[in-house]
């Protein structure tokens, strides 16, 4: 594979800033675009514009067409067991809400929620609101002091029969890499029901949700090369076909009367009104554009460069590390000495590198590292090691101005 | 009223920012790092909020580090203290004052402020989607002059 053809697909990539080339380290925020994922979406625009799932006339039936193929691609991609199983959404938060919701009829008082520690609160506070609704109770898991899931006490939790445990794949702020298969296999046993947070997986990982296990698996297209606006809820069906809409109206119906309304069936029963079409299309370009990767290859690359990021970091003195464990995924977390990481963020845009510096959306896990925030670099297929060194020589001169 | 606490008016007195010793250092600065450099140096120069005045009841929202502001406005005059636990933003916070501290309400509600960070070089550094909440306590001044 030629990388610095791969690289040339990011358009974006490819601008300076005040003189200095962009050093993008930000891909867990977001990742960059490539070609052919714009490309799809204008083709979209500009050739088969027209709302889905009413085919009257050929345009709408091309535009139905792509969207459902993209059901099919995705299922294939996670390894569903079939097509409905895959629900259209804006994002992991709305799937995540969309869950939560969904079985609010399932939970009563008293049952016990359990979530990851690490988790971004997208994974939090939707069970929250599940909790207030029905008088459940949350708990964390525990972290241990390498910031990873503590299984002891995810087992001495289990023992209490929690209907749901929420699960990061990966956590958005470290990159701590869950052994979700082994603990949603745990959790099955206890009783509960499972959601694993894949948005910062699905792009590094290959997911099978088959043999992971898990009841909901969640992510968002703008995090694995596509477009923003767009997600996925995947569902066992059976647990699937239980959850009540969040959103109704159009689309989700078989038949409206003002005396009795009929829910439609799976998958469109979850996805009320005109969906996202051209994000869904482009989220097809996206998976496309994968599949046509060696994943293998790729996933060796990027744990080499996370490898080297960890390890020039720690050489460059006077930073911490939080939980930058061997096989973490994706991304790094950081504080330079004392200084206050958005100083530190602010000195390195002014020599156009981009990273994320603030409480990264995890707020009990920065309580849990006694923090208010750091700073975190995260990495793409399209980082390469000199964008790590052009990062580690502008930390250099923060570091020589701030210290 | 609230029992928010409120520093001496003699503490806001206090505070003397002399634009006339302060703006060149900017004007003349040759890189980015002399700018940010001169940013830190003006923020070393503010004084440090006693942690009693540290409340969230004088937090500026908007901003991904903590800063603080209380006004006072004495015999027509507006005066400002400040503070935040990032370096930069209290350096930034320090030019905000450098041009409002001490000044009438017209003097206030007339100043270019986007204009002002542009002449110094730190175009950018004002906008709403910057986390560095320069804009949220730009507005905020000027709602207290208002």
């Amino acid at each position: 594979m030629d990388f610095s053809q791969l690289r040339a697909q990011f358009p974006t990539l490819e601008q300076t800033l005040a003189g200095y080339p962009l050093c993008y380290l930000d891909t867990a925020a977001t990742s960059q675009k490539p070609k052919q994922v714009i490309a799809a979406m204008t083709r979209y625009y500009e050739t088969d514009n027209a709302n889905v799932h009413r085919a009257a006339h050929q345009l709408s039936s091309r535009a139905t067409s792509q969207y459902e193929a993209v059901r099919d691609s995705l299922t294939y991609f996670i390894h569903a067991k079939q097509r409905e199983e895959i629900i259209f959404t804006h994002g992991t938060t709305e799937s995540i809400n969309m869950v939560a919701h969904g079985l609010t009829g399932q939970i009563k008082a008293g049952d016990l929620i359990l979530i990851d520690t690490a988790a971004h609160h997208a994974n939090i506070v939707p069970w929250q609101e599940l909790a207030k609704r029905t008088g459940a109770i949350i708990k964390p898991i525990p972290l241990t002091e390498e910031c990873r899931l503590d299984e002891a006490a995810f087992d001495a939790l289990l023992l209490e029969k929690p209907a749901i445990v929420a699960l990061s794949h990966v956590s958005n702020a470290l990159g701590t890499l869950n052994p979700v298969s082994d603990l949603v296999a745990r959790a099955k046993r206890a009783g509960a029901l499972t959601l694993v947070d894949g948005a910062q997986a699905i792009a590094h990982l290959e997911v099978n949700v088959q043999a992971l296990d898990c009841d909901f698996y969640v992510f968002s297209a703008h995090k694995m090369y596509g477009p923003t606006g767009v997600g996925v809820l995947y569902g066992r069906f059976d647990i699937l076909d239980t959850l009540a809409p969040l959103i109704t109206g159009g689309e989700m119906i078989k038949t409206v009367s003002f005396e009795a309304t009929q829910f439609n069936l799976l998958p469109n029963r979850l996805e009320a009104g005109t969906p996202p079409i051209a994000e869904v299309i482009g989220l097809g370009a996206a998976i496309d554009f994968i599949n046509a990767l060696p994943r293998a290859d790729i996933a060796k690359q990027e744990a080499e460069l996370l490898h080297y990021l960890q390890t020039q970091l720690k050489q460059l003195g006077d930073i911490t590390l939080y939980g930058a464990n061997d096989n973490n995924i994706g991304a790094v977390a950081f504080n330079l000495a004392d200084e206050h990481h958005q100083d530190v963020g602010i000195l390195l845009d002014q020599q156009g590198i981009a990273v994320r510096c603030g409480h990264h959306c995890a707020m009990p896990l920065m309580q849990s590292l006694g923090i208010k925030g750091c700073c975190r670099a995260s990495l793409g297929i399209y980082s390469s090691k000199e964008d790590i060194d052009r990062f580690i020589d502008a930390l250099k001169s923060v570091k020589d101005m701030l210290l | 009223m609230s029992q928010v606490p409120q520093p001496t008016t003699e503490s806001f007195l206090a505070l003397e920012l002399n634009s006339s010793d302060i703006l060149p250092l900017f004007e003349n600065a040759n890189n980015w790092q002399e700018r940010y450099r001169q940013i830190m140096l003006l923020g070393k120069t503010l004084p440090k909020l006693d942690e009693a005045y540290r409340v969230e009841s004088a937090q500026v929202r908007g901003c991904e580090s903590n800063a603080w502001l209380y006004h006072s406005a004495i015999e027509g005059k507006h005066y400002f203290i400040a503070d935040s636990d990032a370096r930069i933003v209290k350096g930034l916070i320090g030019l905000l004052l450098t041009a409002c501290h001490g000044k009438t309400s017209a003097e206030i509600a007339g100043f270019d402020i986007e204009g002002y960070f542009d002449m110094l070089g730190l175009t950018g550094q004002l906008s709403p989607s910057r986390t560095n909440g320069l804009f949220a306590l730009a507005k905020a001044i000027k709602a207290f002059a208002a």
